[in-house]
């Protein structure tokens, strides 16, 4: 087990001006489950690469426990690549499935089958380790898959988007499995995904990653509650967070007629607009004229609550996106399931003022 | 949903599949062969007018990608399989959206390296389907192809004089980079040795193993097989600039081990006085490029090697070492080639290909002379090899399974 660090790890492709990674920083804690997360071309894959030996590092240096490993193979480095295929040999036993990668290594008989015992315990595969894997239902043949990596005893788990070919309800499965186990099993984990849900969801920690640049390292609360840029503010969260460019005026901001109080030192020097964001529960929602005039375009019921999805009258006003998806977008709020308006009606929201975020608008950076 | 196909020759028997069904449904009578073994992926093979076609079930965006790898594999004129289509939008009669399907071309008279440890085999056969994979591996890290996941299920083998070709089946894992760096060189030689020791070691639980080989000791040979090849293409050498020689010696070699040099760098030190020469290019398939070129005739690399010689030994046999090499070999195939082509009776086509029976007799000949102490004629082997040897072997052109043992991945 150990500590990983990248420290202004940085990869440039061949023929590339822009780096794919650029001078990251990352402290990752003994026995921490940390997820890079981006989107598509943010550098993720190739960061947990440069850490597994697979990419080259051009600039900075990567470290494992007290070990400088940036210049060594990725053998000698002690990590093992999770879900690297699934393959399960029929005629070989579920022990033998488990340990056959040791057996390669040249580890000795007695020391296999102890490795094995252990894992299969971890995993509940215990009684099944003389049968055929053709005995054993979908889930458990995952575990054994998983087995395989744990017996290795790596210092570091590494997985790459493991869940992206299975079909949805298998992946809510694994990802459950792989986050408690990983915990049962203490050992420090790196793990890529695009999806901001699995990130949330299996996630110590969280490293948001955009062009090759760190957005925010920090736990799922913490990037929910406090988004370190309007980037991370709109990536995180589903449905994502309502952001409104707004006047700044005496004493706070303007949200349509309602003043939102914000300390005068927050919003200095960031220009007469700043971007708000509210995220679809912090939404007061009334027909009293306080707020900003919606119209509203789509009900969406749930039960216990519902969300409203409006467009605001003054056409002057435009939901940002965020990101790639830069159209207008509706405002989104979520509403008591027992007092729902309709399609069609005119209602008023601001933001609840314990749940505000401001936005710097030609930086992006948070100003609250 | 409107069914989308992506195809790049129009198909229409490609409309006439039951693409509302789950793959795992399709009816046997559509089918080429029965499911064997366990797959990631639920894979059938299937016939559709006079070809027979690989079809696997996986979600479209990676069937897309794998589509488009395989045939950028294609254009770089790596060996694979051939990608046929991709049919996405599939839907259930009830509405239920269905995975989309990517469908390939079965290679003619491949093997699975199931297949060929089920027939009684000759010795060391473990060791040639190593090595050819091995040539395999070195060929696509040259062309910048970042396999993944290679292993004997994601290979094809083909007979080649006696030795095996090894194709690429599978390139759902794969990335074309502008060069690949050592580690992930590396990182494919480890995943083969891992997963080539396990395949084997299921062969052996299963009882298939047939020769007494150690999987490990096996698994090994892919990694001295594949350095010693890599360090032969690109290594660097120096000499002196009086032994200016050693070039050609060195593209001999390389010659010798079936691979062109299309591009050489040489260094000089500042005196002038060494020498540095590194392959920059390499191509393979020396010797089939240069039959093609004389005859025509396209076919593996060792059986290219062997009609080379018999061509060579021709011309010497006719005295025409003077004459213009493309004219001797015109009539080599005129007078030779064709004519043992055309003696094959058309029930014995399917066992193996022409180009394979033509070492085969070769060898054939050789023993047959060696028993009774004198010459035979390519002829006389000939009639004597489709009487007694050709008919007893099994029918190899269209031996398909799904060979990959990897599980299933469904929720419970």
């Amino acid at each position: 087990m150990a500590t990983v660090k990248f420290d202004n790890a940085t990869r440039i492709y061949p023929g590339n001006d822009k780096p794919s990674v650029d001078k990251l920083n990352i402290d990752i804690q003994d026995g921490e489950f940390l997820v890079l997360v981006g989107p598509s071309g943010c550098g993720k894959s190739t960061s947990l690469r440069m850490l597994a030996g697979l990419e080259e590092v051009n600039g900075g240096k990567i470290w494992i426990g007290d070990r400088d490993v940036t210049d060594l193979s990725p053998k000698d480095r002690d990590v093992a690549m999770v879900f690297q295929n699934y393959a399960l040999y029929p005629h070989m036993s579920v022990a033998d499935n488990m340990g056959f990668a040791l057996k390669i290594a040249g580890t000795d008989k007695g020391e296999i089958r102890k490795r094995v015992e252990e894992a299969a315990k971890i995993l509940d595969l215990t009684q099944y380790l003389d049968r055929k894997p053709k005995a054993l239902s979908g889930g458990q043949r995952q575990r054994v898959a998983m087995g395989r990596a744990i017996v290795r005893s790596p210092q570091v788990f590494l997985m790459d988007e493991p869940l992206s070919n299975l079909d949805a309800k298998l992946r809510v499965q694994t990802r459950t499995q792989i986050a408690s186990l990983q915990r049962r099993l203490g050992v420090t984990t790196v793990y890529v995904t695009h999806d901001q849900v699995e990130a949330m969801t299996m996630g110590d920690r969280i490293a948001l990653l955009k062009d090759g640049l760190l957005q925010q390292c920090a736990t799922p609360r913490e990037m929910y509650d406090r988004p370190a840029n309007l980037f991370v503010a709109g990536f995180i969260g589903s449905p994502a967070m309502n952001l409104v460019s707004v006047p700044v005026t005496e004493g706070g901001v303007k949200f349509g007629n309602h003043t939102l109080q914000v300390a005068r030192g927050d919003v200095a020097g960031a220009g007469s607009e700043v971007i708000v964001g509210v995220r679809p529960e912090d939404v007061e929602v009334t027909t009293n004229p306080d707020g900003l005039e919606l119209v509203i375009d789509v009900v969406e019921e749930l039960g216990a609550d519902a969300y409203i999805y409006g467009t605001p009258t003054d056409s002057k006003i435009a939901i940002e996106g965020s990101g790639d998806d830069a159209l207008a977008k509706p405002f989104i709020a979520r509403v008591d399931g027992r007092r729902v308006p309709t399609k069609g009606d005119k209602v008023y929201v601001y933001p609840k003022a314990e749940h505000l975020h401001v936005f710097n608008k030609s930086t992006g950076e948070r100003l609250s | 949903m409107a069914l989308e196909i992506t195809s790049s020759r129009a198909d229409p028997a490609l409309l006439d599949l039951p693409w509302r069904t789950p793959l795992e449904e399709w009816p046997e009578d559509i089918l080429a062969a029965l499911p064997r073994g366990i797959s990631r992926h639920v894979v059938r093979f299937v016939r559709l007018d006079d070809k027979i076609v690989a079809v696997k079930e996986i979600k479209a965006d990676i069937a897309a990608r794998e589509y488009a790898m395989l045939r950028n594999l294609r254009r770089l004129e790596m060996p694979s399989v051939e990608p046929y289509a991709v049919v996405a939008g599939r839907e259930a009669a009830d509405g239920t959206p269905l995975d989309a399907c990517l469908i390939t071309r079965h290679l003619q008279f491949s093997l699975p390296y199931r297949a060929l440890y089920s027939q009684n085999l000759r010795k060391g056969t473990a060791v040639r389907l190593i090595d050819a994979l091995a040539v395999l591996l070195v060929r696509l890290h040259l062309a910048g192809f970042w396999w993944g996941d290679v292993s004997l299920s994601n290979t094809l083998f083909r007979r080649d004089a006696g030795a095996f070709a090894a194709y690429l089946v599978d390139a759902e894992t794969g990335e074309l980079r502008e060069r690949l760096s050592d580690g992930q060189r590396e990182h494919d030689l480890d995943i083969a040795r891992v997963n080539i020791a396990g395949e084997l070691m299921d062969l052996e639980a299963g009882g298939l193993l047939q020769e007494d080989r150690d999987p490990i000791v096996v698994s090994e040979r892919i990694v001295e097989r594949y350095r010693d090849l890599w360090d032969a293409l690109t290594g660097s050498e120096s000499i002196n600039a009086g032994e200016r020689w050693r070039v050609d010696e060195r593209i001999r070699a390389l010659n010798k081990l079936g691979f062109d040099v299309d591009e050489l760098a040489m260094t000089t030190d500042i005196g002038g006085t060494t020498i540095t020469i590194q392959p920059k290019v390499v191509d393979s398939g020396h010797h089939s490029r240069r039959l093609l070129r004389l005859t025509g005739i396209d076919v593996r690399e060792n059986q290219a090697r062997r009609l080379l010689n018999d061509l060579l030994a021709y011309t010497a046999a006719h005295d025409r070492q003077a004459d213009d090499e493309e004219i001797v070999a015109h009539d080599w195939v005129d007078q030779v080639y064709l004519p043992f082509v055309r003696a094959i009776p058309a029930d014995l086509r399917a066992k193996l290909e022409p180009a394979e029976v033509f070492h085969e007799v070769l060898e054939h000949r050789w023993y047959m002379a060696e028993r009774a102490q004198h010459d035979f004629s390519i002829t006389d082997a000939l009639a004597d090899y489709l009487a007694s040897v050709l008919p007893t072997k099994p029918d190899e052109r269209s031996v398909v399974g799904v060979d990959t043992v990897e599980m299933p991945v469904v929720a419970d």
